[in-house]
């Protein structure tokens, strides 16, 4: 008799453990991570040379705050630590270990800049903290086997002016081109994936290199130098402000090259409209995400989504601004890994669930391009489509090309 | 109040600031020491970089503040520091503690040989040239020619040392006790250099250049001689501060830290050894206080604190606290006579 | 032959924008023997109350000298009520009060207007002029708009009583006072004309180069150096200066050392003049007693 109550007991207690461990297994946290909260944290150039980049940074605390009011993720309210590093390294490295050792956030997400995110790459993977969709396209972000808590997310520069190159060839395999480029990292990466698309035919065919500090007034006097090569094509690598000025000096100049300009400067509110929409008929850019001045979207239930999360949730910003969408864009994704780790919040699951996004549309995604990581491959955009600027906005023409294959 | 009476008759005014001085500092290097147990690895780390600007705004000091010749470019000087160090580290391997002094030994001959022709420039016109030499120096680390070396832009990644002979120290503290030894150093050579006829003779220069030289102070010598150790010392506050970062790049170096040296010197007090330090706790940590202050625009709250600062201590913190010290003595040596 | 004519003639453009900016530097050591470099970041300020004015609807010219009245009472108020109540006479100490100055009208502006640049419009006309592509009609426009300012500053130091009582105030405060000149009142003046100045440069540098918080701040290192080589004690030096400096800018780094150390050399040369002609091209050479 009192072996059969022990037994029942027994079991009936074995059957109870069974039961409460993976219930007890069902919820695990790391540093940042709670109940009621995820804390995540990021640092962007709100001021400095490159404050005009910190609306992306506002775009993504805003679209957290509209989470946060439909009831956060599994229930858990956003924590979106955002600090300003000014666009200087040394400061980047001070606020990214006050986010991991002071605030203990979960997670960085989206350090702007590259010589930004290469001081603290490093870091990061030593503290096997994740450093995750980092504002910048450099190519250095994909590479899984070294650096496990890295990931990009938008296409790479270098991915951008290979595609280019490839048009030139295709397009006017005689062409004479001249490039101007910002003097930084993002510069010399994007040139860097022009050579390496033109292959053997760069020396020949780039007639023309000019360079621009963000320290310079104008960049009038290189785009006059750049004319006077007698290059046809011209390969356009700046950031916004130059961008405009150098459209619409190469307009005024009277020089009409075939001219390809930069994913990161093709907003048409931020530079396009500044430079003169009709200076700049016929830039060539590529894109991987809807622009809100197209017409094309304007009854685009995402877009309408986006421009009413705007109005709401981020008044003061700029409607024509793709910075916006990127922002909006990023966040998203973010929100798509952490749902996607339901109760199990280690940093180790958020990089698992990173790597594990299947045919991810963030809403503002072209049509052809979705967002997919794998082990293998922490790359989430690797696709984008060529468009043309009309006069009124951007006209996307050929086929949607994947650096997959590369 | 009649308690502090008996305290202030035993101290006779000669000897009683002396040794309270000295009582101070044995008390500030014994917390020095005692910091990085006590507080987290990230504080440890902010607190290395003080002692590094602390270096630097002392460099700066002897040249802007004892001798009088402004620099907008000292940034310059702390660059070429750490790229020093970088270089030495990342591509020759040399262990972290020995590139230190080749920094400084190279920015002392750098710094001597502006300081040759910066001879001739006095005021705006240093000014200029010395902006233009801390303008120019992110140019010259992204140039293709020396690309090899530099690195470019990508800059150059180099790895914090662990503690030494298995000390139980996390590099963060030993990084700080390392640097702290240095900063000790430097700052007892400094005290030195301008207790002793150099600094009589910079002094000297500054106030009233053509008695000076009427007096036979070579002033061609040591106003070269300013700039090569003002350079020196922030050669090595450049080379400690690339090793507690880890990273090097074009723009790490811009002119925001160059006129942040100057602020630093400023605010700290010119012509000052404590103003070095209190200096440099300026320049690290109030701009992360304004940011808490105001997130939509913290560069205005700083810009407040720098004219309040101007307001309130015209001669920095350092003047101030003597201002405030010299009235509390006057107030107690007259209760003494009073009471 | 014509790339070279046009980098010279676009240096000349470029010049124009670092001649004006110069003339407010200049105007401001004339009347207080002080080199204040938050002119730059107050003349974009100013561009940004002329842009909102606009904006809003007020046409260009009214915009335009509202804004001029608007700077010239910001540079009055600054002195009255900051500079004049500060303690201290060293310059190290005041070269602080101006980097104070200059992030906040900085950070206030990024606040206010964001950073985001705006296009900036022009009263002159559109379509270059005499069928050249050289100079737009706005960078002539601006050249002139300079050279008118610039002879309403000569005249105004040269013939005016009021202009000779702050070259006098500047100069020997202690003497000015005893001759019955109010001394407050022309560091005042001189600020508030200096800001005004500096107003009318921003609003002709803002169509060229965009208008965004930080403008002004590659456009200062240039006007310094152009001051300095004309002469800081001389307004059509500072003009001449400037002209010299965008040249000499577009020809080295088209010709001599490509764009990347351009700024640099330029610089080296100008301070090798200095070192030839301490007082600049045309100043005047300063005596101290000793």
């Amino acid at each position: 008799m009192l072996v059969k109550n022990l037994l029942a007991c027994a079991s009936a207690a074995l059957a109870l453990a069974l039961a409460a461990a993976p219930a007890a297994a069902q919820k695990k946290y790391d540093p940042g991570a709670s109940d009621t909260e995820i804390k995540i944290g990021n640092t962007m150039p709100y001021s400095g040379p490159a404050s005009a980049y910190g609306t992306i940074g506002k775009a993504e605390a805003a679209y957290f705050k509209k989470i946060n009011d439909e009831g956060g993720i599994n229930g858990r309210k956003i924590n979106f630590i955002t600090l300003d590093d000014a666009y200087s390294p040394p400061k980047t490295v001070e606020m990214v270990r006050r986010l991991v050792e002071q605030d203990e956030v979960l997670l960085v997400f989206q350090p702007l800049g590259t010589a930004a995110n290469t001081a603290i790459h490093k870091y990061m993977n030593a503290k096997k903290v994740p450093q995750l969709f980092v504002a910048t396209g450099a190519t250095k972000w994909n590479d899984p086997q070294n650096f496990p808590w890295t990931m990009g997310w938008q296409p790479n520069y270098q991915t951008e002016t290979t595609i280019y190159a490839k048009h030139i060839l295709q397009t006017k395999p005689n062409a004479k081109i001249a490039v101007l480029y910002q003097n930084d990292d993002y510069g010399k990466d994007y040139l860097k994936g022009l050579k390496d698309g033109l292959g053997d035919k760069a020396k020949t065919m780039i007639v023309a290199e000019a360079s621009y500090e963000t320290s310079d007034p104008t960049v009038d006097s290189q785009i006059v130098q750049l004319q006077a090569s007698g290059a046809d094509v011209f390969v356009n690598i700046t950031t916004p402000k130059f961008a405009a000025q150098a459209i619409r000096k190469v307009y005024d100049i009277g020089w009409k090259p075939v001219h390809y300009l930069n994913n990161v400067s093709q907003s048409v509110g931020s530079v396009l409209t500044p430079a003169g929409l009709d200076k700049s008929v016929g830039i060539i850019s590529a894109n991987y995400g809807k622009d809100p001045t197209e017409p094309e979207w304007d009854n685009d239930p995402q877009m309408l989504e986006w421009r009413a999360f705007m109005k709401k949730y981020y008044p003061d910003g700029n409607l024509t601004d793709t910075f916006n969408v990127y922002g909006y864009s990023v966040a998203r994704t973010l929100v798509q890994v952490l749902k996607q780790c339901g109760d199990n919040l280690t940093r180790e699951n958020v990089m698992k669930q990173a790597a594990n996004l299947k045919n991810f549309d963030t809403g503002m995604s072209l049509p052809g391009i979705r967002i997919n990581t794998s082990p293998k491959d922490f790359a989430p955009i690797e696709a984008v489509q060529l468009e043309r600027f009309d006069g009124k906005g951007w006209v996307r023409f050929g086929n949607v090309i994947s650096n997959d294959a590369q | 109040m009649s308690a502090v009476a008996p305290v202030a008759a035993s101290l006779s005014p000669g000897v009683s600031r002396h040794r309270l001085q000295w009582t101070a500092l044995a008390v500030l290097l014994i917390a020095a020491c005692a910091l990085p147990f006590l507080v987290s690895n990230y504080r440890t780390f902010q607190f290395t970089l003080v002692l590094v600007y602390a270096i630097a705004l002392l460099g700066l000091n002897i040249l802007t503040g004892y001798n009088g010749q402004i620099s907008l470019g000292h940034g310059a000087f702390y660059a070429i520091g750490a790229y020093v160090a970088a270089i030495l580290m990342d591509r020759f391997g040399v262990p972290y503690w020995a590139t230190v002094p080749i920094a400084g030994a190279l920015c002392l001959v750098v710094g001597f040989l502006f300081g040759l022709p910066a001879l001739r420039l006095e005021g705006h016109y240093l000014a200029l040239a010395t902006f233009a030499l801390g303008v120019t120096m992110p140019q010259l680390l992204k140039n293709k020619a020396l690309e090899h070396w530099t690195g470019g832009v990508q800059g150059i990644v180099i790895v914090k040392p662990d503690a030494p002979f298995g000390l139980k120290l996390s590099p963060d503290q030993w990084l700080y006790l390392f640097t702290l030894a240095i900063t000790v150093l430097m700052f007892v050579v400094g005290w030195n250099l301008i207790r002793g006829r150099v600094g009589r003779a910079l002094v000297a220069i500054r106030d009233h250049p053509i008695a000076a030289s009427a007096m036979g102070i070579d002033t061609a010598r040591y106003k070269s001689l300013a700039f090569g150790i003002s350079a020196m010392y922030t050669g090595v506050a450049g080379s400690l501060g690339a090793i507690a970062i880890q990273f090097v790049a074009p723009d790490s170096f811009v002119i925001g830290l160059s006129i942040g040296l100057l602020t630093g010197i400023v605010i700290g007090g010119l012509a000052s050894i404590p103003g070095a330090l209190f200096g440099a706790f300026f320049i690290q940590f109030i701009p992360n206080i304004a940011d808490q202050i105001s997130k939509a625009a913290p560069w205005a709250i700083y810009g407040i604190f720098l004219i309040g600062f101007m307001f309130l201590m015209p001669m920095g913190i350092n003047g101030a606290i003597r201002l405030g010290w010299a009235r509390l003595r006057h107030r107690l040596s007259a209760q003494r006579k009073g009471g | 032959m014509e790339a070279f004519l046009h980098q010279l003639l676009g240096g000349l453009a470029t010049g124009g924008i670092y001649a004006s900016v110069a003339l407010a530097l200049v105007m401001i050591h004339q009347a207080t023997h002080l080199l204040n470099f938050a002119q730059g970041e107050m003349a974009m300020f100013s561009t940004y109350i002329a842009w909102a004015l606009i904006n809003a609807g007020v046409p260009y010219w009214a915009a335009f000298f509202l804004t001029i009245a608007f700077a010239f009472l910001l540079g009055l108020a600054i002195q009255h009520f900051l500079m004049r109540n500060l303690r201290s006479t060293s310059v190290l100490q005041l070269v602080i009060v101006f980097i104070g100055l200059i992030v906040i009208f900085n950070s206030v502006a990024g606040w206010i207007f964001t950073y985001t640049i705006k296009d900036f419009p022009s009263p002159f006309p559109k379509g270059y002029l005499f069928g050249q592509k050289y100079l737009s009609p706005h960078e002539l426009g601006a050249i002139g708009v300079t050279m008118v300012v610039l002879t309403l500053l000569w005249a105004f130091f040269r013939f005016t009583s009021l202009g000779l009582a702050m070259r006098a105030a500047a100069q020997n405060p202690v003497s000015s006072r005893l001759v019955g000149i109010r001394v407050a009142w022309m560091l005042a003046l001189g600020w508030g004309l200096a800001a005004a100045i500096g107003a009318v440069a921003g609003m002709m540098v803002a169509p060229i180069v965009y208008l965004d918080p930080n403008m002004m701040a590659g456009i200062l290192l240039y006007a310094f150096a152009a001051a300095l080589i004309g002469g800081i004690d001389s307004p059509g030096g500072a003009v001449v200066g400037g002209f010299l400096v965008g040249v000499l800018e577009n020809l080295l780094g088209a010709y001599v050392v490509g764009n990347e150390l351009k700024l640099g050399v330029a610089l080296v040369l100008i301070i090798g003049v200095l070192l030839v002609k301490p007082s600049g091209l045309f100043g005047s050479v300063q005596v101290t007693r000793v």
